[in-house]
């Protein structure tokens, strides 16, 4: 009686942690990845904060850069990465045999957003690293703020690649995955500072994050209601959209 | 014991295009039912609503006393499915895959078990994106069974597969009907329906043609065709009734009709009221391919 059905789902606990599991492996395993999520971020680091290629408005260059590679790393992995991967997962009929198992469903976006923030928290440990290393010392009075700023993004970001990677075909999700970290990366507030940041432009998705926190990490301030603001709405909108068009296959 | 899939006249559809019509038919415990039909003939859809792929146009669906794409959640854990093809990461190995699903099961089967009898030892730690068309099979098969399930859907299991694992497959099946798992598969495998299922639903254009047990549909495995040599000339018309018979070429007779031990001594009365000479007879049992192409060969197209 080899096969007669003793049928049971692991604790979703269980379940969660091992598809987590594979999925940070995944990331962690593609060479586009290192690339894209650690040199790209090391790289304007590095020539932003130690030379004077880039003009700022201050003095203080680490306090500015730190801050605004942190968010380009969330970008590109919570966003581009997470597009692009679970677009060619969904043209596999990955998504489709793993919605069809005992992880379910929502047990597939949770895991994927899980992987990419334990993907993030690696990443930001690296290059708040190498900032302190290279003399960046941080504010930490509103560091609570700063964490809520991080993960609030970071599902913003994912509920938008979802949405794409959901909706077009895989080939079209890596283009515009691609296309919105290029201009994101230059008007993110990553590395040259946001026009009107301090007004509306301070509300747009990665200025958002990368303004709040260096209101929090450089100034030691709570991060402004516009930053808070643009976040939330952006964020909602993108959950509502990834829950409403998202398509498995 | 209640069916482990109630189907009652279900209904898909894709925009205008009608893929099942009306199917109606029961599964039960510890029996294999084939969907058997050619390629676009609606098999898929109809398994992909039991499996709470898809939702219902109209009809009634239970899988296990579940609406599968309502309760969806409630089922996977009681349910093993076989993907058509795809459905495993492009980079990740057959252990890494089967140990997840192993992990997502309260009871697994043994991952070594699966792995001696479905064959994979060979290629356990490739990436996905290397096996062979017959590989991608038997792992997507292991992936169906790990976690125990009451219910299995196979959709073409063994297509791509070569003739040696196409036969530890059909045993594998056997076995699980034996251990009382239920088993919907589709198949275009003429042999793999008549060898595998207790049941049997032929289907075209998203129509059921025809069901029961192979024996059923091939006449109680009764005889299908006679041949008959004798005089040439015969008056075919005068056949008794029920039997039709063509004369192609001259003396030689191919009957049609119930053939039955009656209608055969009736046949032999005939000639003998005709004062034929028969000088030879042949008897031919119909397969499910017979049936099968009676049944699409008079849809109209």
């Amino acid at each position: 009686m080899t096969f007669a059905p003793a049928p049971g789902r692991a604790p979703t606990t269980t379940i969660l942690r091992h598809q987590t599991a594979l999925e940070v492996r995944l990331i962690l395993r593609r060479g586009e990845t290192l690339v894209l999520n650690v040199l790209v971020p090391l790289a304007a680091l590095l020539g932003v904060g130690l030379t004077d290629v880039i003009r700022l408005p201050d003095g203080d260059r680490l306090g500015f850069v730190v801050p605004g590679v942190i968010g380009l790393a969330v970008m590109s992995t919570a966003f581009t990465g997470q597009a692009i991967n679970t677009g060619y997962e969904r043209g596999y009929g990955v998504l489709k045999r793993l919605g069809g198992s005992a992880l379910t469903r929502s047990g597939v976006l949770v895991a994927k957003t899980s992987a990419v923030l334990v993907v993030i928290v690696l990443q930001v440990a690296l290059l708040v690293g190498v900032g302190v290393a290279l003399g960046w010392r941080p504010r930490v009075d509103h560091l609570a703020l700063a964490l809520v700023l991080l993960l609030l993004a970071t599902a913003l970001f994912s509920s938008y690649a979802l949405l794409l990677a959901g909706t077009l075909p895989a080939q079209a999700t890596a283009g515009a995955g691609t296309l919105v970290y290029l201009v994101l990366l230059v008007a993110g507030g990553v590395m040259f500072p946001v026009p009107g940041a301090d007004g509306i432009g301070g509300a747009l998705p990665l200025a958002a994050l990368t303004e709040g926190l260096r209101a929090t990490l450089t100034e030691g301030v709570p991060p402004g209601w516009v930053n808070w603001t643009g976040l939330f709405i952006v964020g909602v909108g993108g959950a509502l959209a990834a829950t409403r068009w998202f398509r498995w296959e | 014991m209640s069916a482990a899939i109630d189907v009652r006249d279900l209904t898909v559809r894709y925009g205008d295009t009608l893929a099942v019509d009306g199917t109606t038919f029961e599964l039960r415990h510890g029996e294999v039912l084939a969907l058997l039909g050619p390629n676009g003939a609606g098999k898929t859809s109809i398994v992909e609503v039991c499996e709470g792929y898809r939702r219902a146009s109209a009809g009634r669906v239970r899988v296990l006393g579940h609406d599968p794409y309502a309760d969806h959640d409630r089922l996977t854990p009681r349910i093993g499915i076989m993907l058509q093809s795809g459905g495993v990461y492009p980079r990740v190995s057959a252990a890494d895959m089967l140990g997840l699903f192993a992990s997502f099961a309260a009871h697994p089967l043994p991952v070594d078990l699966l792995v001696d009898r479905l064959e994979l030892a060979g290629f356990l730690h490739t990436p996905y994106i290397r096996l062979s068309g017959g590989e991608r099979q038997r792992l997507a098969m292991a992936l169906a069974l790990v976690g125990r399930p009451e219910v299995v859907f196979l959709d073409e299991p063994t297509a791509g597969m070569d003739l040696r694992a196409r036969h530890r497959t059909w045993e594998l099946v056997r076995e699980l009907r034996a251990d009382g798992v239920a088993v919907l598969l589709t198949t275009h495998l003429l042999d793999e329906a008549e060898r595998l299922a207790d049941d049997v639903l032929i289907i075209d254009r998203g129509r059921v043609l025809a069901s029961g047990s192979p024996e059923a549909l091939t006449g109680m495995g009764g005889i299908g065709r006679l041949t008959l040599a004798a005089t040439a000339g015969l008056p075919v018309a005068a056949l008794p009734g029920g039997l039709t018979a063509v004369e192609e070429p001259a003396g030689n007779y191919q009957i049609d009709g119930a053939l039955d031990t009656t209608a055969l001594a009736e046949v032999l009365a005939w000639c003998l009221a005709h004062g034929a000479v028969v000088t030879g007879m042949r008897t031919e049992s119909r397969t499910l391919e017979d049936v099968f192409l009676e049944l699409t060969a008079k849809e109209p197209s």
